[in-house]
């Protein structure tokens, strides 16, 4: 009875017996047995205060711009947690501080967009099509990497958990957005899959059939891959936030080996114009969410983690100085978490501008010193699978400022 | 019966709008169902045959009054508001009524999509709100919401544009979610502290023990978003300068805050603005507009080039509404935007620039300008290319099979699953809406069991399958 039950929910089973090639099977275990390597990226929507979640700690303006909301230096009580003599840790964010010891997490500060926007929406859409100041750029860095780096059509190489298709994966190569596998599957028994399978890939519009294609594919090889309910590595607990289910989503889909080289999810709510809190509060309460997720994964990910580089990014970061409502308005550089086996951790890369007056951009905020574009296209070449020749189909315009070398050799 | 179906539409054109020069209308079944897609949230069985005998030119005009179409029928349909407490002793309890009135708004706004007869107008509270969007889940914001939409947006939507934009300034909604209630002189509240301070010395009472950290001072958030994505555009021509002096024309702008009963029963006179409300009973009956003059930057003010001498008040935030409502970029923003959600997720530029001069010679008439995009020829030749919203494939799905739905809420979940819950979107831009943002893999998996849930076994494959999918 039970086996009926899981013979007829497999969606993979249920097509094979209909008599469908089974070349998604073969894709599964030609992914196992060449494990690609995978990035995933994190996207921090509404832009962190990257000044609260690393601390310079060793910036007297620091303390004297923002009263109300620094984070008290490492050996005051509630103190960030120390981590080379100038940068800290939100001491909410201690659940990352095993990976900073162990060399797997490294830190690029002072990181971001040479455009100056300061609206949400703009900055992002620049981060994640990866040109900066260009409105009309149709697909995402993460799609072009895909486009550049393969012919396989499998949706699986990059998959957004995520509810809406980000900008970051939108494009012509397929790409999946999903928000849960266990409840992938078109319901209704095969013939109504069968009968909007075939009705969807003979629509003429592409969008359309392009989508469908991959769905159903998607839903074929995962199934077959993973079914029911997912298992942690033993004493791994997610946060029961939606971003630590996200990631936990993220941790499955990885170690089912179906071919996933590109995930992509986000953080949200960091938009804090107001109250924003200090060691406790707001920005408290999303840090801890967030590094308790971070560790999660890289602890589920078990050996994974050795091909595995977590990228962490926001919009934009946020003025130096609080403003009227002990909260923080828009600004401009930030800090960007790089987390995985082949990262060489331990270290805060970028040249740090300062926060003095006179080094501030536009006397307020964090100057950029590392374009995002460098760090990405460090990831994509160094890390993942891009040739150097390449570099520029996937940041069109951009003419790279010179390695961080935040990877292992 | 065509030619004469024709020449009446084109009367009719002539009669009701004669500013706008008479267009042909196409006539057919498929103008019609293509009108039906765009312009409601689908066509029920027997729209199409309906619309054919009465002329899409006169149904056009009825969705463009729509006081004039009786909506008695979905009163009874609508689920009861619940009451708004007077007071609250706890801001839990605040919070719980805020919770169910925005359940209760987002049941009535679907039931409002499938049955109301004033369809355009309902697509036109959705296009606005979310223009001008404001989230349930930002602290005491849902509190305001039904009155939000009720009063701020609703009225307004075939109104003139300054007109809504003035109801979304002053709304309790928008000063919560963008933050300008809080938004003051720094000066000016570091004045009013110390005066408050002496008060309390001369009453010999001692300083409250954080009054350092509650001093209060200029918040850029409203004023940033009024530019970029209510009136300007991002690329409107407007700079961090004008973003910060636009912020302090509006400081003061705030609302008559809910009173914490207890320490008025005390006799304290006033609280001083802009703290957190304590946890003690609160009146929640009225927290309306107010203008907070002790709080407002007084200084002289350049904004967009305009000089605004020291001195001001109230009327600096009325004039920057002013400036905003009448700018070429604003004209350009808003058709664009319409033409977008009309026509095509690529607007055309020669529409855009004639709706957008249509804005301006309107004094932005919303009625004339949304004539101006749904009348246009671009509109009857874009057929292909808009997909549906969540919201109109749930809404469409359901009018399609002329279902007698009683309950809103299992399509309020399948909303959520696909991402757009009524009142739940968090950033100021609102929903995305163009096409690749909404049919993915995996949101189409998502509405083909919807769709299975909504049509049964029967439709399931139509209501699910990619014709369907599109507006």
């Amino acid at each position: 009875m039970t086996s009926r039950r899981v013979f007829v929910k497999s969606g993979a089973m249920a097509m094979v017996s209909l008599g469908f090639a089974p070349s998604f099977l073969a894709r599964a275990a030609e992914a196992a047995t060449a494990r690609k390597k995978l990035l995933i990226a994190i996207f921090q929507r509404g832009a962190v205060d990257g000044l609260n979640m690393v601390v310079p700690y060793g910036e007297a303006d620091y303390y004297k711009l923002r009263p109300s909301i620094a984070i008290p230096r490492p050996n005051a009580a509630e103190g960030a947690i120390d981590l080379d003599g100038f940068f800290a840790l939100h001491p909410r964010m201690g659940a990352l501080k095993p990976l900073w010891d162990n060399s797997s997490l490294a830190i690029v500060h002072a990181c971001g967009s040479p455009d100056q926007t300061r609206s949400h929406f703009d900055a992002q859409d620049y981060m994640e099509t990866a040109t900066p100041g260009v409105k009309s750029t149709r697909d995402g860095w993460l799609n072009r990497y895909l486009q550049a780096t393969g012919s396989d059509t499998s949706p699986l190489r990059g998959v957004a958990v995520t509810k809406q298709m980000p900008r970051s994966l939108q494009g012509h190569a397929p790409t999946l957005a999903v928000g849960n596998i266990e409840s992938f599957d078109v319901r209704g028994g095969m013939g109504a899959a069968r009968e909007l399978e075939t009705a969807f890939a003979g629509s003429s519009d592409s969008l359309l059939s392009g989508s469908a294609k991959a769905a159903f594919e998607a839903m074929r090889t995962l199934h077959a891959a993973s079914s029911g309910r997912y298992q942690p590595a033993a004493g791994v607990e997610y946060p029961r936030s939606p971003f630590g289910q996200a990631l936990q989503e993220i941790a499955r889909i990885a170690k089912s080996d179906v071919g996933l080289e590109v995930a992509f999810t986000e953080a949200t709510n960091w938009d804090h114009h107001v109250a924003e809190g200090a060691t406790q509060g707001q920005i408290a309460q999303r840090l801890d969410d967030f590094s308790r997720a971070l560790a999660a994964l890289a602890t589920d990910l078990g050996d994974r983690l050795s091909e595995t580089v977590i990228l962490t990014m926001s919009e934009f970061g946020r003025a130096v100085a609080e403003n009227g409502n002990r909260g923080t308005d828009h600004g401009h550089g930030n800090a960007m978490l790089l987390i995985g086996g082949p990262v060489k951790g331990r270290k805060v890369y970028g040249k740090w501008p300062g926060l003095g007056a006179d080094q501030r951009f536009e006397g307020r905020d964090l100057a950029v010193t590392t374009d995002f574009r460098d760090v990405f296209g460090e990831v994509a070449t160094r890390h993942l699978s891009l040739s150097p020749e390449a570099l520029a189909n996937v940041f069109p315009g951009f003419r790279p400022g010179g390695q961080l070398g935040v990877f292992r050799a | 019966m065509r030619t004469t179906a024709t020449g009446f539409v084109i009367l009719a054109v002539i009669i009701t709008a004669p500013a706008v020069p008479a267009i042909d209308f196409p006539a057919g079944r498929d103008a019609v169902g293509h009108a039906l897609n765009r312009l409601t949230y689908g066509p029920r069985p027997g729209d199409v045959e309906r619309v054919q005998r009465m002329g899409l030119s006169a149904w056009i005009d009825q969705q463009l009054s729509p006081a004039r179409l009786d909506d008695s029928a979905l009163a009874s349909r609508l689920p009861a508001m619940p009451a708004k407490p007077k007071t609250v002793s706890s801001q839990q309890e605040a919070r719980r009524y805020g919770r169910e009135a925005v359940q209760v708004l987002a049941q009535q706004k679907v039931m409002r999509a499938v049955y109301s007869e004033r369809q355009l107008e309902e697509l036109l509270v959705d296009f606005w709100f979310n223009h001008f969007n404001v989230y349930a889940g930002k602290g005491r914001t849902s509190l305001f919401i039904p009155e939000y939409e009720r009063d701020a947006i609703r009225p307004h939507v075939l109104g003139k544009f300054r007109d809504l934009l003035g109801a979304t300034a002053k709304s309790p909604a928008m000063l919560f979610y963008l933050d300008n209630w809080l938004s003051a002189d720094p000066e000016a509240a570091e004045r009013l502290a110390s005066q408050q301070q002496q008060r309390r010395a001369r009453a010999g009472l001692t300083a409250p023990p954080n009054a350092q950290q509650r001093k209060r001072g200029l918040n850029e958030n409203y004023g940033r978003e009024l530019l970029e994505l209510h009136t300007l555009g991002v690329d409107g021509g407007y700079t961090q300068d004008d973003v910060i002096n636009v912020a302090k024309a509006f400081t003061g702008w705030t609302i008559g805050r809910p009173q914490p009963l207890g320490r008025r029963a005390q006799g304290a006179r006033r609280r001083p603005f802009g703290q957190a409300p304590p946890a003690m009973d609160m009146d929640l009956g009225d927290a309306p507009f107010r203008f907070a003059r002790e709080l407002h930057d007084t200084s002289e003010k350049i904004v967009l080039g305009h000089r605004f001498k020291s001195g001001g008040g109230m009327d600096e935030g009325e004039r920057v509404l002013d400036i905003l409502a009448s700018h070429p970029s604003t004209a350009k923003h808003i058709a664009t935007k319409l033409v977008r959600r009309f026509v095509s997720d690529d607007p055309p530029e020669a529409l855009v620039a004639r709706v957008a001069a249509r804005f301006r010679e309107t004094d932005g008439d919303l009625r004339e300008v949304v004539r101006a995009v749904i009348t246009s020829p671009e509109f009857f030749a874009a057929r292909e290319g808009k997909m549906k919203t969540p919201l109109e494939f749930i809404a469409s799905a359901v009018r399609a099979t002329g279902r007698d739905m009683t309950d809103a809420q299992p399509m309020l979940r399948a909303l959520q699953q696909l991402g757009m819950a009524p009142y739940q979107c968090q950033p100021p831009t609102g929903y995305d809406d163009t096409a690749e943002t909404w049919i993915t893999a995996g949101a189409l998996v998502t509405r083909m069991n919807v769709a299975q849930q909504i049509a049964g076994a029967q439709r399931a494959t139509e209501i699910g399958g990619p014709e369907f999918q599109k507006r």
